[in-house]
């Protein structure tokens, strides 16, 4: 079901060094409008780095990104105003624990997208209500599961209207009874034709829901492909070895 | 028996000195109260600049910052090393012959608010390294600036995680108003010092513990109310 459309994510030759460590060496990688790519790879692979590099929480060493049309690594850029429009889910959540769950997802539309205090309480309960938290605004993040902190951490992607959502292992942190909550809220916003870029190693979901996955090896991209094929028959060595290592795990 | 409290407990003297004393307590509590205000302030001030500093910017303006950095660590871990009274001392001689005519009071108050601000200081700091690095990267990545990620995410967080330290170290440093007494600021140790010498006679001198007592007991007992309220929720 891979859509028509154009690119929102559009990565080339991107490279990332830290001091004189390469960990991306040349990605190449677009995604389009409503596509759900998943990126698997080995620990230390730079999966994380990608993705972080995306938003520019990593600043890039060279190569170009470009977001929904907008070159992202341009000198005046306002990166703030691009970082509305990608949404981040990390694998420890991040809430604010000083805050509410509604106070953590209306944040960034009171401080950054200045809406009013009204409209961001509104937009706050609606990006709750779509990952089943209505019931829980009040709550700290203290009181909440980890599957529910990471539901509100989407939520408050969520509630940006951002262009794209980047997962960084979204459910490795969970209990394996909570990770099925997380799972289901990100089928129901592929339903929704978000597009999303996820780094995770749930197969049964990636199976289940990605367009296309995305193994990378030693801070390159070895192989892409629709799931059956990364999975079912793939073509490189170095993938093969990969699938047939996790797979075993389960 | 009854010697003892002749000497220590005089009635006569200790009513004789109280209004002094009194006067001194009030002295003492607006001394301290501007003491807490500036150093607390200037501290948390310092603080942010120094973090505001420690970010990644282009080359020209990064060595300025760092320089800025720098500077403002020298200060912190000077104004530690150096014992209040001789801050205060230095104040009160060296600062009317650079021209700036300052009295005992002013001398004690900057010293001292300079010093409660370079532990405060290194105290804010860090809580703000403690507030873990993912809570940056989630406000960051939600749009908003380092200021307003600074100001809504990380301080308040990073305040809770201070109030326990910052509030021994507020204790123990405004305690020090009593080093003004070297310098003539008519605080409760300078008033109890001088009944003492006038009336030969130690009791003014209880009369100012027990004036201590009743400004700081008050103080410490809320700071470890405080300090047990704010230690381990988070
Ligand atoms: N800030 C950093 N400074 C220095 N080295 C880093 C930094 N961040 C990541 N690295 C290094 O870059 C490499 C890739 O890290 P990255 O986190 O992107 O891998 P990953 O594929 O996400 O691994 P994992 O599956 O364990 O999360 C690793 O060798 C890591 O040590
Ligand atoms: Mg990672």
């Amino acid at each position: 079901m891979a859509a028509a459309g154009r690119h929102i994510l559009d990565v080339r030759g991107l490279h990332k060094s830290f001091g004189t460590l390469a960990v991306l060496k040349g990605i190449d990688f677009r995604l389009r409008e409503r596509e759900l790519a998943f990126v698997i790879g080995p620990s230390g692979s730079g999966k994380s780095t990608f993705l972080r590099c995306c938003n520019r929480l990593e600043e890039p060493t060279s190569g170009s990104i470009h977001v929904d049309g907008t070159d992202i690594l341009a000198p005046g850029v306002d990166i703030n105003a691009v970082r509305r429009r990608i949404g981040m889910v990390f694998q420890s959540f991040n809430l604010y624990p000083h805050m509410t769950a509604l106070g953590n997802v209306t944040l960034a539309l009171r401080l950054a997208s200045r809406k009013s205090k009204a409209e961001a309480l509104e937009i706050g309960r609606a990006a709750l209500a779509r990952v089943g938290l209505a019931h829980k605004a009040q709550a700290h993040p203290g009181e909440l599961s980890g599957g529910q902190q990471q539901r509100v951490a989407i939520a408050r992607a969520l509630a940006l209207e951002p262009k794209i959502v980047l997962f960084d292992e979204p459910t490795s942190a969970l209990d394996p009874e909570l990770v099925g909550s997380v799972l289901q809220v990100m089928r129901d916003l592929r339903e929704t034709g978000m597009t999303m870029l996820v780094v995770s190693h749930e197969l049964q979901f990636a199976r289940a829901a990605a367009d296309r996955v995305v193994f990378m090896e030693d801070g390159v991209i070895v192989e892409q492909g629709p799931p059956e094929q990364v999975f079912g028959a793939p073509q490189q060595a170095r993938t093969r070895a990969f699938v047939a290592r996790i797979d075993g795990h389960r | 028996m009854d010697r003892f409290l002749f000497t220590f407990f005089n009635g006569e003297v200790m009513w004789e000195y109280l209004p002094k004393i009194l006067s001194g307590m009030w002295v003492t509590t607006y001394l301290a109260a501007f003491v807490i205000a500036t150093g607390l302030a200037l501290g948390l001030l310092l603080a942010v600049l120094r973090s505001t500093l420690s970010q990644k910017m282009p080359a020209p303006l990064s060595w300025l910052a760092e320089a800025l950095r720098l500077l403002i660590i020298f200060f912190v871990d000077v104004m530690r090393s150096v014992p209040p009274l001789v801050l205060i001392v230095l104040f009160f001689y060296g600062l009317p012959a650079l021209g700036l005519d300052i009295a005992g009071l002013g001398a004690t108050w900057l010293a001292l608010s300079l010093v409660l601000a370079a532990f405060a200081e290194e105290i804010y700091w860090a809580g703000l390294i403690a507030v873990a690095k993912g809570q940056w990267e989630a406000a960051r990545s939600t749009g908003l600036g380092f200021l307003q990620t600074l100001i809504y995410v990380v301080l308040p967080q990073a305040i809770r995680l201070t109030v326990p330290p910052l509030t021994n170290r507020t204790i123990a440093i405004t305690k020090g108003t009593a080093l003004g007494q070297v310098v003539a600021v008519q605080e409760i140790l300078y008033q109890a010092y001088s009944g003492l010498s006038f009336s030969s006679n130690p009791s003014p001198l209880t009369l100012g513990a027990l004036a201590y007592l009743v400004l700081f007991l008050p103080v410490v007992v809320a700071g470890r109310w405080i300090e047990t309220r704010f230690a381990w929720r988070r």
